[in-house]
């Protein structure tokens, strides 16, 4: 046997001399890297739902009517300028009467209005939905514009959302990122307790903490990564389905899901790497004390 | 080599154990260190093994000064020393084998020079084909062997042992004393503690005694209370 086996096979072995401890190790494990990974999900969901949403997003700005059409057209690439103007189409007053005309079709009042009601107007698309007021009034300072229209309470409420969606995945991570190391290091701590004998012999031998600490790191890891690959199964089956639900579900169709395929391959690179982590530092926790002297 | 020079050491609970002791042992000596209960024996093996660090004075193990060693170099140390204890310090779910070479591992030791290492160790306290046997197989004699063979198992400059034979019949007793000074003529350094005045003198040896916790006798030949 060497020095690496000799590692593996007390990390192994401190597994089932606990084995009701470790189980349970599993579970919170699996159980907290599935609701971390849920909140990440929701939260990158809708905030890709966002997105879109604040892409169809746009303002309106009329021209003075003074201008003629070509002044009005020229007016473009100085609307272009503004930093945060990611488009600004040009739509005459004509286009605008017609538009708004094949809404009513068939009503006869509008007959005869004349397009000399409506404006020249750009439809102006964002780049930065948050910064909408600040725009606006920007693009409202611009020679020739006279006014400039915005749903600015999308972009209030969507920053809002933005906002508290961080903070609440943020804050529920780290909660449920302490718990699992709290329930590693006790688990570890309780193999500690059981190889007391030995660690205190192997000090007095020469042993360095390195040589020490590796069977606990051993059995950290291992029960960090059983729990984080299977939670990683769990996660794939529970996100499917779910959004094949949603799909299928006219009122929340409008949802812009990531399929799993283009999480599957950073889902599990994060979960190995909780797993891993909380099965390093839970065993360094556990142990710590008894790497003095 | 072992050098005490004028040292004192007190608990934190006020105790007294050691006060101004000075003894010094080369490379290649035995040695008993002898005295009644309480008078700091234990205090002395300690000192040398870093798990507690005197109050005043100096001691200095194998060209390590105990008063400034860094925690980081303990292990270094701990490698030039073997240590034995009266209750033996077997890990009970490993075999012999696996015991002696837990002590190479820990150390980093090559994995082929392991085996044979174990095997000649295992040799000198006559227990070569007991390898596979777990420790509550073997009688107290030999499990005091097997921990002897472990603290030679690094090829250790200097051996400390506390009371070796304090949980062996006392047949076994001599024998296993012996085998202490029979490891000396290889020539390690062999400091046994002890309290058993008949076996001290059965040897013609030097023998270091304190009473409360100061020299009261460093000479060659009998233990006389
Ligand atoms: N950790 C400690 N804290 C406080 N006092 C201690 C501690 N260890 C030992 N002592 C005290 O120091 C003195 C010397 O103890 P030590 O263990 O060195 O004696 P000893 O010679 O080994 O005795 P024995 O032959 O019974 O093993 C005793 O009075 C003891 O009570
Ligand atoms: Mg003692």
């Amino acid at each position: 046997m060497s020095r690496f086996k000799y590692y593996l096979k007390e990390g192994f072995s401190s597994i089932f001399t606990h084995s009701l401890m470790s189980f349970t190790t599993v579970c919170v494990m699996i159980a907290c890297l599935i609701l971390m990974g849920s909140f990440v999900l929701i939260s990158v969901n809708l905030n890709r739902t966002m997105n879109y949403l604040e892409s169809q997003n746009q303002m309106m700005a009329f021209v003075d009517e003074t201008y003629t059409e070509e002044q009005a057209r020229a007016l473009r690439p100085e609307l272009l300028k503004n930093d945060n103007v990611r488009d600004a189409e040009f739509v005459s007053r004509r286009d605008a009467m017609e538009s708004f005309l094949g809404k009513f079709e068939k009503n006869s009042i509008f007959d005869d209005v004349d397009y000399s009601v409506f404006r020249d107007r750009f439809i102006i698309y964002l780049k930065d939905i948050r910064l909408m007021s600040e725009t606006q009034q920007e693009l409202a300072a611009v020679g020739g514009i006279a006014r400039v229209n915005a749903h600015l309470e999308i972009s209030r409420g969507f920053t809002a959302v933005r906002r508290v969606l961080k903070i609440v995945s943020v804050a529920i991570v780290a909660l449920l990122f302490l718990v699992s190391l709290f329930i590693m290091s006790n688990t570890v701590k309780l193999t500690t307790f059981n190889r007391r004998n030995e660690i205190a012999i192997v000090k007095m031998i020469g042993a360095d903490n390195g040589f020490i600490s590796w069977p606990f790191m051993v059995e950290g890891v291992i029960l960090g990564l059983t729990g984080a690959m299977l939670a990683y199964l769990l996660q794939w089956s529970l996100y499917t389905a779910i959004c094949t639900r949603i799909m299928t579900t006219a009122y929340v169709s409008f949802l812009k899901l990531l399929s799993f395929g283009q999480i599957a391959l950073p889902l599990l690179v994060s979960f190995g790497a909780v797993g891993i982590f909380v099965g390093v530092f839970g065993s360094q926790i556990a142990i710590r004390n008894y790497l003095r002297v | 080599m072992i050098r005490f020079d004028h040292v004192y050491k007190s608990y934190e609970n006020g105790t007294s154990a050691l006060e101004d002791l000075s003894f010094t042992m080369e490379d290649g000596e035995f040695a008993f260190l002898v005295g009644p209960s309480g008078s700091g024996k234990s205090t002395v093996i300690k000192l040398l093994t870093g798990e507690i660090s005197a109050t005043d004075g100096t001691v200095i193990v194998n060209g390590y000064n105990m008063n400034e060693i860094r925690p980081s170099k303990l292990p270094k140390l701990r490698r030039t020393m073997g240590v034995i204890f009266q209750d033996f310090r077997l890990i009970d779910n490993k075999n012999v084998f696996d015991n002696i070479a837990l002590a190479m591992w820990a150390v980093g030791a090559p994995h082929r020079e392991i085996k044979e290492r174990v095997n000649y160790v295992l040799g000198l306290v006559g227990l070569e084909d007991r390898q596979k046997d777990m420790p509550n197989e073997l009688s107290g004699g030999e499990q005091q062997r097997v921990a002897i063979a472990r603290a030679l198992a690094n090829n250790p400059k200097l051996i400390i042992a506390d009371e070796p034979t304090g949980n062996i019949d006392p047949e076994r007793s001599a024998e296993l004393m012996t085998m202490l000074t029979k490891i000396n003529e290889l020539g390690t350094t062999m400091l046994v503690v002890t309290h058993e005045q008949n076996l001290v003198n059965q040897f013609a040896k030097r023998v270091i005694r304190i009473v409360n916790g100061r020299l009261a006798g460093d000479e060659k030949g009998w233990y006389i209370s």
